[in-house]
């Protein structure tokens, strides 16, 4: 039951906060996201690593279609649960210092989105996930659309138009593989396991897949809607994209690409891994090039889940164990970052590197954690990011050690994008729009420092998070292997 | 069968009201008359198949549910229609008898059993069209497109006769089940033609009644033309009634020459959704685009003709539901905005007509966006499973490239449908808050509730059922 409270809550915290009025709203919606928070932790400390799915109901939803709506937590749900519970109110905590026209339907929007992230994360049911996947869509639609920068509306209609075009394909996949299963047909996830489907079948459904899940994420080539996309919209709507519904792609390629299809892996594995190697290294060289920040760290996530992506696809203990551990540092990082740019640009009105510089002068704090999340980004030990991109670039290198050489540049690359955007940002002479640059405020400092614990608590003791993970990761690939 | 009868009397009745001065009595009459319709044929729910008319007519819950769907689309559609107290030219008497008469008409289309009875259906169906389509005397456009209508129709109907006789000379009868006794038994080997050439026409005939390509050429033209509120009532109840009748030929009549038709319809279907979604995408008219989405959605429902599954025939019923909700929601929504506007010299049908709905009207464009999300086929809409209900039969067929491109087509979809939706909530507008009756407001209310709540729960129909 713990899990339909998971999903429910948001959705009432959102109605709550449509309804509490333009002036308590954005208290409504925090207080919604930590009691969300609070019950994803609940669910922690219940949950038995080794016991598989927990937590489940089951509801029938298409009785006689055998289509259920269905949900359950194991350890892989568990870990994207709690980043998305934890993420979320620092995302409401973060937006609270700007005037969003509309604030109540603001707010409550960000809250939908979470109650949709946590039904994909959590669905048992093939048909359950496919329609939590739009649904996430919708919110942030109208978050980046409404509240988004000056070309937003182009630039959004390509990204939902893009997004969803990608989903129908996954839909018919799993119209076919719901004819396959046996008997009165059922759509559970599990079910879709037991398949035997030829391997030419399996070849058609990888590439659905791939591309429901590739355009999400995305890899390369159809990351064209990101950069912009990203840049466009508001902050927070920058955050829920980047930080946690990127791992909507990641995590459908670990629950439904890997276990259902693994003929058409074998087939197609490796030049899914060889676009997902072009992303990390295409994707860093634009970040070097980039002077609004904004669209840098757009680049590196781009470049980032490349990396995660090549790691799933090695479909070995070490690259799901690594892409896992890395999905929470990536979301963790990247939040932290684009935050630190929307403080400095609201305070310069300028996120360009030409025009900044010197803002460490007056400011110790802001640069202590504008580092520390950095160097979580480009994977230094002891930092969230060197844990998983460890495993990663290992499991990539078992995988084929000339793709692990190349995609091991990502190591010098992204030191190099994101130090030069610390450089040009923060250090150097003062610039005229840094002038009266004042120093992190308290609410800031709310938001920045328990990113800051996450990034060392994973760095040193990342077995929290890999022993959650461990039991359904090995039992996932020994359906791959078989 | 009771609501052939009851509407034929209170379509008499109707007329005659009109002759009295107060002309606010038709439509609280016509809506009371539409529920005594629609509570009388539930009377016969589950009373197993009925033949009535010497076989010439059948009941069964099939019939009913589509006989559901429409006569409920019919009571939204004459709700929202305000009695045409603005228009000092309309003779409203005239019109709610011409649409009780069209609906007797549809009925028939829904449950014939014998080809005669379908010809009447639509027959009946089609003339009253014609004229309501004229309806706006002293508009061209609406001439206009009655006379196209008209003439491209009594073609159309043409080939429809042809094809019964046809049909009736292959199989000696016109009576549906003979006619599956003759097509099932054609023995292995032989061909025959005059059957096939039967069907072909009679199809034909009855695909321009629902506007599939290569047959549509009509239907923007009259779409557009036509005083919006009769446009709502072709693009949902001709529709139903059409599909209803296609899906009751072919799955009563001609399953033993499966092998043959199913192509002709999946090449039709294809071309169908290729020419509505691309053909939407270019119009700059709101209700013109509604005019093509009106022949995609015929495509989507070929395919589930197509596959002709078991799920089949649930997929057209809600399908026919989930879109005559939106659409009616969507024609509800711009017969209240284009008022506020003129475009020269017209009621403003654009999609600039939109901007900037939703600041003064929230109400309105929420309704607008349920409607769109729900012809866009996005989850959490009843359209969505209509899409999906769909696709499964498709699937369960084995028929899979169909169902690829009517994929590509519905993300074609998805670029027009959210223009308006762009329009009303992002862009800017001089819009006023505009008055809507409380009544009208209700009926729109009910078809988005409806439209999502069969979207959240879909298996409150398949419980209906």
């Amino acid at each position: 039951m713990l899990t339909l409270l998971l999903i429910l809550l948001p959705i009432a915290a959102g109605i709550a906060t449509f309804l509490s009025g333009e002036r308590l709203a954005k208290q409504v919606a925090l207080i919604g996201g930590l009691a969300s928070l609070g019950v994803a932790i609940a669910t922690w400390l219940q949950f038995d690593p080794a016991a598989g799915s927990q937590f489940g109901f089951k509801y029938a939803w298409l009785a006689s279609g055998g289509i259920s709506f269905a949900a359950g937590i194991d350890g892989i749900s568990l870990v994207l649960v709690l980043l998305t519970t934890f993420l979320t109110p620092l995302i409401i905590l973060s937006a609270f210092k700007h005037d969003y026209k509309g604030t109540a339907s603001f707010y409550s929007l960000i809250l939908f989105m979470e109650a949709a992230l946590i039904g994909v994360f959590t669905a048992t049911d093939a048909f359950l996930f496919y329609l939590f996947f739009e649904a996430a869509l919708i919110p942030v639609y109208f978050l980046a659309a409404i509240w988004g920068g000056e070309n937003r509306l182009k630039v959004t209609f390509k990204f939902f138009i893009y997004t969803i075009f990608g989903s129908l394909f996954m839909m018919v996949a799993l119209v076919y593989l719901y004819y396959q299963t046996p008997g009165a047909h059922t759509s559970e996830i599990t079910a879709f396991y037991q398949l035997q489907l030829s391997p030419q079948v399996q070849g058609f459904i990888f590439w659905a897949f791939f591309v429901a899940f590739s355009i999400k994420m995305p890899l390369f080539p159809f990351h064209t809607w990101q950069p912009d996309t990203y840049t466009e919209s508001p902050t927070p709507a920058t955050m829920l994209l980047s930080g946690i519904m990127l791992k909507m792609g990641v995590y459908g390629l670990i629950r439904l690409l890997l276990p259902i299809v693994p003929a058409g892996m074998q087939t197609w594995g490796t030049l899914a891994m060889v676009l997902s190697v072009i992303g990390i290294i295409y994707g860093s060289i634009i970040a070097i090039q980039q002077s609004d920040m904004k669209r840098l760290i757009a680049y590196s996530s781009f470049a980032h889940v490349g990396l995660m992506a090549a790691g799933v696809f090695s479909s070995s203990v070490n690259g799901l164990q690594g892409a896992l551990i890395q999905m929470l540092a990536h979301g963790i990082n990247v939040i932290g970052l684009f935050f630190i740019i929307d403080i400095i640009y609201s305070r310069t009105k300028t996120r360009y590197l030409d025009q900044l510089g010197g803002i460490t002068q007056s400011t110790p704090h802001l640069s202590v954690y504008f580092m520390v999340l950095l160097l979580g980004s480009v994977a230094l030990p002891l930092t969230n990011g060197f844990v998983g991109e460890f495993l990663l670039l290992s499991s990539v290198f078992q995988y084929d050690g000339w793709l692990g050489a190349v995609a091991g540049l990502t190591i010098i690359l992204g030191s190099v994008y994101m130090l030069r955007m610390f450089q040009k940002s923060m250090f150097g002479p003062r610039s005229k729009w840094v002038e009266d640059f004042q120093d992190i405020t308290a609410s800031e400092r709310a938001v920045l420092l328990p990113l800051v614990i996450m990034v060392f608590w994973i760095g040193i003791y990342p077995n929290t998070f890999l022993k959650l993970t461990e039991p359904a990761v090995s039992q996932l690939l020994q359906l791959v292997n078989n | 069968m009771y609501p052939i009868i009851l509407l034929s009397f209170f379509g008499i009745v109707t007329l005659f009201l009109g002759f009295s001065k107060s002309k606010n009595i038709l439509l609280p009459a016509t809506l009371l008359f539409l529920i005594i319709a629609l509570v009388s044929n539930f009377l016969e729910w589950n009373q197993g198949p009925v033949l009535y008319f010497y076989d010439m007519f059948r009941v069964d819950n099939v019939t009913l549910s589509f006989n559901a769907i429409i006569l409920l689309s019919a009571f939204m559609i004459v709700a929202i229609s305000g009695g045409f107290q603005d228009n000092p030219d309309a003779e409203p008497a005239e019109y709610y008898g011409l649409m009780l008469f069209s609906l007797v008409g549809a009925i028939m289309m829904v449950g014939f059993e014998h080809l005669i009875m379908l010809f009447i259906g639509v027959e009946i169906l089609s003339v009253a069209m014609y004229v309501l389509t004229g309806s706006n005397k002293r508009n061209l456009r609406s001439n206009e497109a009655a006379l196209k209508y008209f003439l491209m129709g009594a073609f159309a109907t043409g080939f429809m006769l042809f094809g019964i006789t046809l049909l009736y000379g292959a199989t000696g009868s016109f009576n549906l089940t003979q006619i599956q006794g003759f097509s099932s038994n054609i023995p292995a080997g032989t061909q025959s033609y005059l059957l096939y050439a039967g069907l072909l026409l009679l199809l034909i005939g009855m695909l321009f009644k629902v506007s599939a390509a290569p047959f549509h050429f009509w239907t923007p033209d009259v779409y557009e033309g036509a005083p919006t509120i009769f446009t709502t009532f072709m693009s949902t109840i001709v529709k139903t009634a059409g599909f209803a009748a296609l899906y009751r030929l072919l799955s009563h009549s001609f399953t033993g020459i499966y092998g043959f038709w199913w192509i002709v319809i999946a090449v039709i279907a294809v071309l169908t959704l290729l020419v509505g979604n691309i053909g939407a995408t270019s119009q700059n008219s709101f209700k013109r685009m509604l005019a093509y989405s009106g022949i995609s959605h015929a495509g989507y429902l070929l395919i589930a003709l197509t596959s002709l599954t078991k799920p089949s025939e649930n997929a057209i019923i809600f399908y026919s539901l989930a879109y005559s909700l939106s659409t009616i929601a969507a024609f509800g929504v711009l017969m209240l905005v284009s008022k506020e506007k003129t475009f020269e010299g017209q009621p403003n049908e654009r999609y600039e007509a939109f901007n900037g709905l939703s600041k003064q009207n929230p109400l309105l464009a929420f309704i607008l966006a349920v409607s769109m999300l729900s012809l866009a086929g996005i989850p959490l809409t009843a359209g969505f499973w209509g899409k999906f209900f769909i696709f499964t039969s498709a699937a369960e067929r084995g028929i899979i490239w169909i169902t690829v491109i009517a994929v590509l087509m519905s993300t074609v979809g998805i670029y027009y449908y959210f223009r308006v939706i762009i329009s009303s909530y992002l862009k800017d507008g001089d819009l006023m808050q505009i008055r809507v009756a409380p009544f009208y407001k209700v009926i729109l209310v009910l078809a988005t509730f409806l439209t999502i709540l069969f979207g959240l729960a879909p298996g409150i129909f398949e419980k209906l059922m």
